[in-house]
């Protein structure tokens, strides 16, 4: 495989059809592990904060019983996403692939779930930095106030620079923080002794059953995929793997497992050590869960394990809106001058750039679930499509036709399940946030009629297939 | 015989602007205005308590003992205990919403197709296999 299929950098803008003299590509310089601490990294931190949200949604059994159907969703999406991204290994992830499956405008919007998914994610976790470090002050007795909204701010602008320098030491500084921040769920699940229950966990007297009756399970999907978002990011660093057909599905799938052994063990902690009504709209559950141990050390290093998982998540989600972004505008989906790579960093700086404003701007102002809420229904967009867009990959180029990387078993099952759950998760929305549903909706319709429109006239036709594959079956 | 690869027009840097401008518009009119104008939020309700205490609260001793050690009181914790979501379902709400995502995914698959037969008649039509 080539580094890169399209003329790139300073070369786009206004870019004739002839290849520009000079390539700058991405740099091919990450392995498995890199993808999975991408992966497990953007997501460790909904082991964190946000999850919880679902407890209040439905209390504390329709919690788990959302983490492990979210469990099955997000294991759908990691097979599907597996076999496609090792096979259409482009920069953009998920919006390559749409753009070579389903079509442009499916493409143009797949490409903006991913920037609105990851952005909206980003600003979570810097409006959960800001109250961790606000609270943890607090309870350190520091003299003083802390104002919450400078460490968001600076969270933001320090995880933009750090992107714009260089992906390498990104995404190495991503796999060590990450592996602190998993250490830090392990190590307060043995101090919680769950060999001896009823010592320091206490779901004898805290689980309550179904305080919303049934509805509650279905109203708690919405926040139950709080657990996973975010594994489908693997994909976006597909043009920077040595070996994207080995890298991609085993990143992809280990981290898939990290995060259902992490996600049931964060519930057992969680709701084994608060009352659901707190725990349900708790900002930092883990980092209360130690306290509630009262074991300082713990409480210290459950303080930096949410620090580091929030800092992990918001550098990922910088990484992977900014290369969906740069993928739009080198196709032109995009103005081109967003298609550029950094002469020196060969970094897309200023997609990186583009959306920092963007992300300061709705964290300093919008409540979390709000933020969090956004995100998950561009997610769920995105899988909605991906399980259309599987079963188009199979039809119209079947086995044997196409060399793959890895072919998922039990095709369309797994789609079929991810279309069902998709739709159970809508209606999980809808309760409670329908309006965010519409005006998320909104978005993308108006954004849809502006590329159709406006937008695709700038977008050459044939340039927008670049593998190397046979016609489709049916065209 | 081949047909001639579409070429599109040119943008100027003033067009590349007003494109970047206007997406960020976009972001901000349909997700923030109804955050800033409070026309988005949680459909919930609020159950007031006079005097509570933790048996009024309906929280066990050992609810109430994580409560305090969280650093809340009887009265400080009654306004998380009394919130709860309202599911009560606007039957005719839930069909619209369902019927804009059916709509919009039907629009957008029908429109790609129509695109993507263009983009596959240009790329094969002239009888090459594109190169990676």
């Amino acid at each position: 495989m080539t580094d890169i299929s399209h003329p790139i950098a300073g070369a786009v803008a206004g870019a004739p059809a002839a290849p520009a003299p000079r390539r700058v590509a991405l740099k091919r310089v990450l392995g498995p592990a890199h993808v999975w601490g991408l992966g497990v990294g953007i997501v460790l931190v909904g082991e964190f904060m946000g999850w919880n949200f679902a407890v209040g949604k439905g209390g504390a059994i329709a919690a788990l019983t959302a983490c492990w159907l979210a469990g099955i969703l997000y294991t759908c999406v990691a097979m599907i996403d597996s076999e496609i991204t090792s096979t259409v290994a482009a920069a953009g992830g998920q919006y390559a692939q749409a753009k070579h499956i389903i079509g442009p405008l499916a493409a143009f919007n797949v490409g903006l779930y991913l920037v609105m998914a990851y952005t909206m994610l980003e600003v979570s976790n810097a409006i959960v930095t800001g109250d961790l470090i606000e609270a943890f002050s607090h309870n350190m007795g520091l003299v003083g106030d802390v104002d919450k909204r400078a460490f968001m701010v600076l969270t933001i602008v320090f995880l933009s620079w750090l992107n714009y320098r260089g992906v390498l030491a990104t995404l190495t500084l991503n796999l060590v923080i990450t592996a602190i921040a998993f250490a830090a769920i392990v190590t307060l699940f043995v101090y919680a002794q769950p060999w001896a229950p009823g010592e320091t966990l206490k779901h004898g007297e805290l689980l309550t059953g179904l305080p919303y009756g049934g509805l509650g399970i279905l109203a708690a999907m919405h926040f139950g995929l709080w657990f996973y978002l975010g594994i489908e990011g693997t994909t976006q660093a597909a043009e920077e793997v040595r070996s994207p057909a080995r890298a991609l599905p085993l990143g992809t799938l280990t981290g898939i497992m990290t995060l259902l052994i992490a996600a049931t063990l964060t519930w057992y902690v969680g709701t084994g050590l608060m009352p659901w009504e707190y725990l349900g709209q708790a900002v930092t559950p883990l980092y209360d869960a130690a306290r509630l141990t009262g074991s300082a050390p713990l409480e210290i290093f459950l303080f930096f394990g949410t620090l580091f998982a929030t800092v992990a998540s918001a550098n990922g989600c910088v990484n992977d809106a900014s290369r969906a972004w740069f993928a739009m505008g080198r196709d032109r989906y995009m103005p081109v001058w967003f298609g550029a790579v950094h002469p020196t960093y060969r970094t897309p700086y200023r997609a990186i750039v583009f959306f920092a404003p963007i992300a300061i701007l709705f964290a300093i102002s919008t409540p979390l679930d709000q933020t969090i809420t956004f995100s998950i229904l561009s997610g769920l967009l995105g899988y909605t499509t991906m399980a259309l867009s599987i079963v188009m990959f199979r039809r119209k180029w079947p086995l044997g036709s196409i060399p793959r990387g890895f072919v998922h078993p039990l095709h369309p099952l797994p789609a079929v399940l991810l279309l069902l759950l998709c739709s159970v998760t809508y209606a999980a929305v809808f309760l409670g946030y329908g309006t965010q549903l519409l005006a998320m909706m909104a978005f993308y319709i108006a954004a849809s009629a502006w590329f159709v429109l406006h937008r695709y006239k700038y977008v050459r036709r044939g340039d927008q297939f670049t593998m190397a594959w046979p016609k489709p079956r049916g065209y | 015989m081949s047909r001639r690869p579409y070429e599109p027009p040119k943008q100027s840097v003033f067009g590349q602007i007003v494109d970047a401008v206007l997406m960020l518009g976009l972001v901000v009119v349909t997700l923030y205005l109804p955050l800033l104008l409070g026309l988005a939020g949680g459909g919930s309700t609020t159950t007031a308590y006079d005097n509570p205490s933790w048996e009024t609260l309906k929280q066990n001793p050992t609810m109430a003992a994580q409560w305090e050690k969280l650093g809340f009181t009887p009265e400080s914790a009654a306004a998380i205990i009394g919130a709860r979501f309202d599911y009560s379902v606007s039957w005719m709400a839930f069909a619209v919403t369902a019927l804009v995502i059916v709509v919009y995914f039907v629009a957008m698959l029908r429109w790609s197709d129509r695109e993507y037969r263009e983009v596959i008649a240009e790329r094969f039509d002239d009888g090459e296999r594109p190169s990676a």
